[in-house]
C-alpha cells in the first residue's frame, strides 16, 4: 500500500495530559510523527495540535477517528498536501566571522530571501520560512560554507484550503448534539 | 450556606449523589482519608473488601454489567493502583461502565517516587474512556460527576480518577455539581435520516437479510427495538458472545452464535446472505475469522453508536451511526414487512449437522467422563434458564456460553475482549450483589478459578450466594486444545497438579460437592441450587475434552472443524 504524507489536525480541551492520548494512538500502532506543533488556537481554551506522519489512508482514518473519540478532543481531521496549505519556521544560528570572511554566505541569504533576524560579533541568526524543502535547501548551502553553529525548524503549521471554518461550525453542531440524552 | 467540608468526605457526597450503593474496595495509605470517611456511610453504602484490586475491577464490571448501573473501585496508589489494569482493560474492550477511584501522592510530591506513587493518568490514558487527576478538593464534585456521566453514556466504558492525598483532607464547601453538557463529547450521535432510509430500503430489497446482535442492544436496552425490527422483516438472528442474553434463546428468529466457536450455520450463512445487518457488534476477528473471505457478498449495514467501531475491520456500505434503541425502531418503520422462509430453513440443514457430529456428544454422551456441555446444560435447566450465567476464560467460558440458555436480558457476563483469566469468581460477586433477586452462576476452569481464587474470602465474609460451578480437567485446557489441533500434541505448560478444591472451599466455610460419575451430577447440581447461599460445584470432567465446532486462527468462517 501506498504510503503518503499526512497532515493530522487536532483540535482539543486545553488540559493536561491530552498530547498523551494523541500520542498514545500513535504508539500503539508504532507510527513514527515526523513533525508536531502545539499552540493556542484562535478560540479560547482550544487547543490546536498539527502533526504530520507517513500512513496509508485506511490507516490514518481509522486513527483520526479513534482520536476523535477521546472526551477531551474537540475535532481531529487528516488531510494530503493538496489540501493545506503547509509551512515551516527555521532558524539558523550561523558565525558571524565566517559571515564577514566569505561572500558566498551573504549570497546565499539573498538568493534565498531570508532574513536576519539578529546579529552581533559572534553569532548571526538568519530566519527562513516556506517549506520544507526550501528550509532543507538553504540549511545544505550554509552547511557546504562551513557556518553553522545551530539549526531549528518548527514542526509544520497548517491551514485548510476550505472555504468554511470546520471548527467554528463544529462547535456549534458539538452544542446541539451534545444535549442530546437517552430518552 | 454551604457546608465546609474534607475532601473526602465530598467525594462520599458526589457518590451519592450518583446514587452509588455499592464500593469494592481495597484500603492503603495514599485513600485512607476516604475510607476513613467511609467509617461514617457504612449505611449508606454497602462495602465490600476484596482481597485482591483486581478482584475489586472484576466485582464492580460483574455489577455494572449485570445491572447496567455503574460499578465502582476505590483503592489506594501505586500497587494498588496497578492491580485495577487489567480491569480497566477489560472493561474498555467490553463496554463495561466503572468508575475506578484510586488514591495519590499528595501533589506537593507528584513526580519525586514518593512511597507507592506511580503516574496512573499516564497509565490508564490508553486504556480507559477518561482518566483524570483530582488535586484540589474544589473540583471532586465536578469530576465525580463528569466521570459517571462519561462511564455511563453512549459507549459505556472506565473512568479512572486518581485522587491525590492533599485533595482528601483539604476543606471544601460543598455543593452538589450540576453537569452541564460536555462539548468534546457527543454519546448519542443524531442518526441521519439519508442513512436510516437507505438501510430500510437495502433491507426492503434484501432476499437473504441477516441481523448479527451485538452487546451494543443489550446496552442499549434495545431488546424489544430488536425484536420488533426481526419480526416485520422476518430476519434471522445470530448473536455475538458479549450478546447472547439480547435475544431468548428459544425465540424463533434467533438462529445461534457466530464466531470461533459458535454455531456452523451462523458462520456459514454468514457468507449467504445478501444483507449483513450488524446491530451493536463491532466485527472482532474471534467473530470474523479471515477478513479477506468474511461476507464479501453481502452489503453492510452497520448500526453503532460509536463512529471509530464504522469501516474498522468491516467496511459498511451504509453506516448508521446512533443509539441502536432509537435507530432500530427508525429503520423498522420505513422497511416493508420480510418474508424470507427459505432462507431462515436453510440453517436448520446446518444445524441438524452440528447436532449430530457436535451436541449430541457434548450434551448426552452414553458413556467416559462427564462432558463440560452437559454440565452447563444440566445448570441451566435446574435454574429454568433465568440465571445469569458468568464464565471465567477458556473452554469452560466457550462450552457455558454454547450450552447454556437465555430467557432474560444481562444474562451472560464474560470477559469477551480482553479474555481475562480470574473474571468470572470476582465478576460472579459483583453480578449477585448488584441483582440479588436473581440466580448467578459462575462456571470456571481450575486454571481461571486460581486466578482469583482469594475472593472466595469476599464470598465468606459478604455472604454472597453465588453457584461456583468447577468444570476440573486438570489441564489450562484451552491451550491445550490448541496443542493437541495445531502444536502437535505438545503439551507444553498446561497439565496442571491442583489440590483439593472441595477442602479449599471448607476452609470458607463454603459447602461444596465433587461429583465424577455422570449419575450424579443432576443430583449435585440441584443440592448447588437449593443450598442457601454459596456453592461450590467441583466437577471432574474429561481431561482432554474439546470445544468444537471451531474456526481455526485465522481460518475463514466457512472452515468450521467439526471433530
Amino acid at each position: 500500500m501506498d504510503k503518503k504524507l499526512y497532515t493530522v489536525i487536532i483540535y482539543s480541551e486545553n488540559l493536561a495530559g491530552v498530547l498523551n492520548q494523541v500520542t498514545s494512538e500513535f504508539t500503539r500502532r508504532q507510527m513514527n510523527i515526523e513533525t508536531l506543533n502545539v499552540s493556542s488556537s484562535s478560540i479560547e481554551g482550544v487547543h490546536r495540535y498539527t502533526l504530520s506522519l507517513w500512513s496509508e489512508e485506511e490507516i490514518i482514518q481509522k486513527v483520526v477517528k479513534r482520536l476523535e473519540k477521546k472526551i477531551d478532543i474537540l475535532r481531529a481531521n487528516y488531510y494530503t498536501e493538496d489540501e493545506i496549505f503547509v509551512q515551516e519556521v527555521a532558524l539558523y544560528k550561523i558565525s558571524t566571522p565566517k559571515l564577514l570572511d566569505n561572500k558566498q554566505i551573504s549570497r546565499i541569504i539573498r538568493h534565498n530571501n531570508a532574513r536576519v533576524i539578529e546579529i552581533n560579533s559572534t553569532y548571526t541568526v538568519v530566519e527562513q520560512t516556506g517549506k520544507t524543502e526550501t528550509i532543507i535547501k538553504l540549511y545544505k548551502e550554509f552547511a557546504a560554507e562551513e557556518c553553522v553553529l545551530q539549526f531549528v525548524k518548527s514542526g509544520h503549521i497548517a491551514v485548510t484550503r476550505d472555504v468554511i471554518e470546520h471548527l467554528t461550525e463544529q462547535l456549534y453542531v458539538f452544542d446541539e448534539d451534545a444535549n442530546r440524552t437517552r430518552e | 450556606m454551604k457546608e465546609i467540608i474534607t475532601g473526602a468526605e465530598a467525594l462520599m457526597r458526589a457518590l451519592m449523589n450518583e446514587g452509588v450503593d455499592t464500593i469494592f474496595g481495597y484500603p492503603g495509605g495514599s485513600i485512607m482519608p476516604v475510607f476513613d470517611a467511609m467509617y461514617d456511610h457504612r449505611h449508606n453504602f454497602r462495602q465490600v473488601l476484596v482481597r485482591h484490586e483486581q478482584g475489586a475491577t472484576h466485582a464492580a464490571e460483574g455489577y455494572a454489567r449485570s445491572s447496567g448501573r455503574v460499578g465502582v473501585c476505590i483503592v489506594t496508589s501505586g500497587p494498588g493502583a496497578t492491580n485495577t489494569l487489567t480491569g480497566i482493560s477489560d472493561a474498555i474492550l467490553d463496554s463495561t461502565p466503572i468508575v475506578v477511584i484510586a488514591g495519590q501522592v499528595a501533589s506537593g510530591v507528584l513526580g519525586t517516587d514518593a512511597f507507592q506513587e506511580i503516574d496512573l493518568v499516564g497509565v490508564t490514558q490508553p486504556i480507559s474512556k477518561w482518566s483524570y487527576q483530582i488535586r484540589r478538593a474544589e473540583d471532586i464534585a465536578w469530576a465525580v460527576a463528569r466521570a459517571f456521566y462519561i462511564a455511563r453514556s453512549g459507549r459505556p466504558g472506565p473512568v479512572v480518577l486518581d485522587f491525590t492525598k492533599n485533595a482528601q483532607v483539604s476543606q471544601v464547601a460543598y455543593e452538589p455539581a450540576e453537569l452541564g453538557k460536555i462539548r468534546s463529547y457527543v454519546p448519542y450521535p443524531k442518526p441521519l435520516p439519508e442513512a436510516v432510509k437507505a438501510a430500510a430500503e437495502l433491507i426492503g430489497r434484501a432476499q437473504r437479510p441477516y441481523a448479527l446482535v451485538g452487546q451494543g442492544v443489550e446496552l442499549g436496552e434495545a431488546h424489544e427495538e430488536l425484536k420488533a425490527f426481526l419480526e416485520k422483516g422476518n430476519i434471522p438472528a445470530a448473536r455475538t458472545l458479549l450478546g447472547l442474553s439480547a435475544l431468548p434463546s428459544d425465540y424463533p428468529l434467533t438462529m445461534g452464535m457466530l464466531g470461533m466457536h459458535g454455531n456452523l450455520s451462523c458462520n456459514i450463512n454468514t457468507n449467504q446472505a445478501d444483507v449483513i445487518i450488524a446491530i451493536g457488534m463491532r466485527f472482532s476477528d474471534r467473530v470474523t475469522g479471515d477478513l479477506t473471505t468474511y461476507a464479501k457478498q453481502a452489503k453492510i449495514i452497520h448500526l453503532d453508536i460509536d463512529r471509530a467501531e464504522i469501516d474498522k475491520c468491516v467496511k459498511a456500505d451504509i453506516p448508521v451511526i446512533g443509539d441502536c434503541k432509537e435507530t432500530l425502531p427508525l429503520i423498522t418503520e420505513l422497511m416493508p414487512e420480510g418474508s424470507h422462509k427459505e432462507w431462515i430453513e436453510s440453517f436448520a440443514d446446518y444445524d441438524a449437522i452440528e447436532q449430530e457430529r457436535v451436541i449430541d456428544k457434548a450434551l448426552n454422551p452414553k458413556e467416559g467422563p462427564i462432558k463440560m456441555g452437559e454440565v452447563a446444560r444440566c445448570v441451566s435447566d435446574a435454574t429454568n434458564n433465568s440465571a445469569i450465567l458468568v464464565t471465567d476464560v477458556g473452554q469452560n467460558q466457550m462450552m457455558a456460553c454454547r450450552y447454556f440458555k437465555y430467557t432474560k436480558p444481562h444474562s451472560v457476563l464474560t470477559s469477551g475482549g480482553l479474555g481475562t483469566m480470574g473474571y468470572g469468581l470476582p465478576a460472579a460477586v459483583g453480578a449477585s450483589m448488584a441483582v440479588p433477586d436473581r440466580t448467578v452462576c459462575v462456571f470456571m476452569g481450575d486454571g481461571g478459578f486460581q486466578m482469583n481464587m482469594q475472593e472466595l474470602g469476599t464470598i465468606m465474609e459478604q455472604r454472597v450466594p453465588v453457584k461456583m460451578i468447577l468444570m476440573n480437567n486438570n489441564y489450562l485446557g484451552n491451550v491445550r486444545q490448541w496443542q493437541e489441533m495445531f502444536y502437535n500434541n505438545r503439551y507444553s505448560w498446561t497439565p496442571m497438579m491442583n489440590p483439593d478444591y472441595n477442602m479449599i472451599a471448607s476452609a470458607y466455610g463454603i459447602p461444596s460437592r465433587l461429583v465424577v460419575k455422570r449419575e450424579e451430577l443432576a443430583d449435585a447440581v440441584r443440592e448447588m441450587i437449593e443450598t442457601p447461599g454459596a456453592f461450590l460445584l467441583h466437577v471432574a470432567v474429561e481431561e482432554e475434552d474439546n470445544v468444537m465446532p471451531m474456526i481455526p486462527p485465522g481460518a475463514s468462517i466457512c472452515d468450521m472443524v467439526l471433530e
